[in-house]
């Protein structure tokens, strides 16, 4: 299977810290890969590397095997990288439908935004992922609305609709209730059929939810440990620096 | 399914309704203000009127860039002096033959310099009064975006490049006259003196339909995808790289569309005051205009057009009776709209006002709540049970 995402020697350094210390990750393409890590340990700085908001001070990042660094963050955005953010970044003052309106223009130039009208594929791609993620009774509200699990919902149905072929994602299920947990989760897996997904989590109870593949362990920016949950789990330097104690 | 399908048709029916009400309101403004205010108030207030209403041109462009898009300029004046000195220059040049503007002779300047000559042409100084300012704010626009510098900084560079024009025009006496401007009111205009009354009505019908294309202008642009997207990007910018779109484009384009607004309404400010001087572009002029846009409300364009001519007429209104302190007036208008209408006027009315009224004319007070909850029967059953009683 061919590799969707190549990270090789990667060191970013604020001021000396080093974020990332030679970080080396690949996953292929398909794969729903879940990061964990312990607070500091550089997930979201990895996360801000691919989609360019960063710089690396070393490595490089191959996105299908293409070289993704230097471009601006629109640009990768184009190549098919999507990210959700930790908390839900929506447009507020847009309604839900117009939200991902926005997000579903598949040609993104001013001028053509300016003079173009939204063709009728693009209204049912609209249509559907508003089923999707099941917002289609509220499609016509304004975003601040929304609850925070719905806020949750709109932001990875955007990032559906920018229709990446590599979804990140930032600890979907912070601060969210038990049952919008399982909702999210339950989302993330359909849409693991059609899309690679890196998803980055702290919750166990939702990992184990969605960790079907492989799970890559970070600490203090470099890699610890890969493998599936079970042998993660039991692995006694993820347990150390981790989980703390053996999970019950 | 069904409720909902039939929610849609209502909505765009309410919308349909809106639109017209919207139209009906905006003729009868243009009739009032084009027909019957011209034979009605005498010439001098007149005049007046149409200074108001071509700063309420630029108060549309500072509400399309701060209002929509989040870019608080604090450099207007730039732009609408450009516009003002490209119409004096045209008009200055209204002479015999051979002869070049009386007040070149001060400073021993024989010869026109040549930024003047295309001025000569009346086509080009049209054109030049909007599509000189627009680039020059484009260019702004491009290197200041392109460094992603934004918000407060934004703000402060382009009070910055104020003062650098007001400057530089100040110091160009061999070129432009300096500190003392340019005098339009002793002109001729295709042959009549431009302060005669004919020529100003003709400049004040001209001030009207060119606010309401501008308005035109800027509800087209605010609507539709694109004005989506500047809401976005004035809310969630780093959201709106990630979507795949490039700021920077959009920033620029409206950027510079508001300065080309800002030079229409400067050109009509200074034909009818009788003069332009780099006084234009003194910092407290430039903050006034984002004063008008704050009274009339953000983000809702008829309200830049509100807020300026409050503003302005309740100056005028004041500096006449009370001269001594109609400052503090102002000073107080501010502090009001600030602390009790953040939304302006419009803002406040569309939150407040609006359903305040409908309900004291024995309407329903209108709630917002989801549909689900909106069109659930027991709900329904409750709200009517309640307000029957």
């Amino acid at each position: 299977m061919s590799k969707i995402l190549e990270i090789e020697n990667l060191t970013v350094s604020f001021d000396g810290f080093k974020a990332l210390n030679n970080l080396n990750f690949s996953m292929d393409s398909g794969e729903l890969r879940v990061i964990i890590g312990p607070n500091g340990a550089g997930k979201t700085t990895f996360l801000d590397v691919i989609t360019g908001k960063v710089q690396p001070t070393q490595g490089r990042v191959l996105f299908k095997g293409k070289n993704i660094q230097k471009l601006p963050e629109y640009k990768i955005a184009r190549l098919g990288i999507g990210r959700k953010f930790q908390t839900p970044r929506v447009y507020l003052n847009l309604t839900v439908r117009e939200n991902l309106d926005l997000v579903c223009n598949q040609n993104k130039n001013v001028f053509s935004t300016l003079f173009g009208r939204p063709n009728s594929g693009e209204q049912r791609t609209v249509a559907g992922l508003l089923e999707t993620i099941g917002l289609d009774t509220k499609a016509n509200l304004s975003a601040n609305l929304l609850s925070h699990g719905e806020k949750q919902r709109l932001e990875i149905g955007m990032l559906v609709a920018q229709s990446p072929d590599l979804l990140l994602v930032d600890e979907p299920a912070a601060g969210l209730t038990d049952e919008e947990t399982e909702n999210v989760g339950a989302l993330l897996l359909s849409l693991a059929e059609s899309h690679s997904i890196v998803a980055i989590e702290h919750d166990m109870e939702f990992v184990r939810q969605i960790a079907n593949d492989k799970v890559t362990v970070l600490h203090q920016g470099a890699l610890l440990c890969e493998g599936t949950m079970e042998e993660v789990q039991n692995d006694p330097r993820v347990i150390e620096v981790y989980l703390g104690e053996a999970p019950e | 399914m069904n409720l909902e399908f039939e929610t849609g048709i209502q909505r765009k029916q309410k919308e349909r309704r809106y639109k017209l009400i919207e139209i009906a309101v905006i003729l009868t403004a243009i009739i009032i203000l084009a027909a019957i205010l011209p034979s009605v108030i005498p010439a001098f207030r007149l005049r007046l009127i149409g200074r108001f209403l071509s700063l309420a041109i630029v108060a549309l462009g500072i509400d399309l860039i701060w209002g929509y898009t989040g870019l608080l300029s604090l450099g207007h004046g730039i732009f609408f002096a450009l516009g003002g000195y490209a119409l004096a220059m045209y008009l200055k040049l209204q002479l015999p033959e051979a002869q070049i503007p009386s007040f070149f002779t001060l400073y021993g300047v024989q010869e026109l310099p040549w930024i003047w000559q295309p001025f000569y042409s009346f086509p080009f100084t049209v054109l030049a009064l909007f599509i000189i300012p627009g680039i020059v704010a484009g260019l702004i626009g491009y290197l200041v975006f392109r460094n992603r510098i934004k918000g407060v900084y934004f703000s402060i560079l382009t009070q910055a490049a104020l003062l650098v024009f007001y400057n530089f025009f100040n110091g160009q006496q061999e070129l432009i006259n300096g500190t003392n401007g340019l005098k339009t009111d002793t002109e001729q205009i295709f042959g009549v003196l431009v302060s005669s009354s004919g020529v100003q009505r003709t400049f004040y019908i001209i001030t009207v339909i060119a606010l309401f294309l501008v308005y035109l202008l800027c509800r087209w642009l605010t609507s539709g995808r694109f004005g989506r997207l500047l809401k976005a990007i004035r809310d969630d910018e780093t959201r709106v790289r990630f979507s795949g779109y490039d700021p920077t484009g959009y920033k620029v384009l409206v950027f510079a569309i508001s300065g080309a607004i800002a030079g229409i309404a400067g050109a009509l400010y200074t034909v009818q005051t009788g003069i332009i001087t780099p006084s234009i572009m003194q910092v407290a002029f430039s903050i006034e205009m984002v004063i008008w846009v704050a009274v009339g409300g953000r983000g809702t364009l008829i309200g830049a057009i509100i807020g300026t001519l409050l503003v302005r007429l309740a100056q005028t209104f004041l500096s006449e009776s009370f001269p001594e302190i109609w400052l503090f007036f102002q000073g107080a208008l501010f502090l009001i709209v600030v602390t009790v209408l953040p939304d302006g006027i419009v803002g406040w009315w569309q939150d407040y006002g609006w359903v305040k009224l409908r309900s004291l004319l024995g309407g329903n007070q209108p709630l917002v709540t989801y549909p689900s909850l909106a069109e659930d029967p027991d709900v329904q059953q409750e709200r009517d049970s309640m307000s029957g009683n």
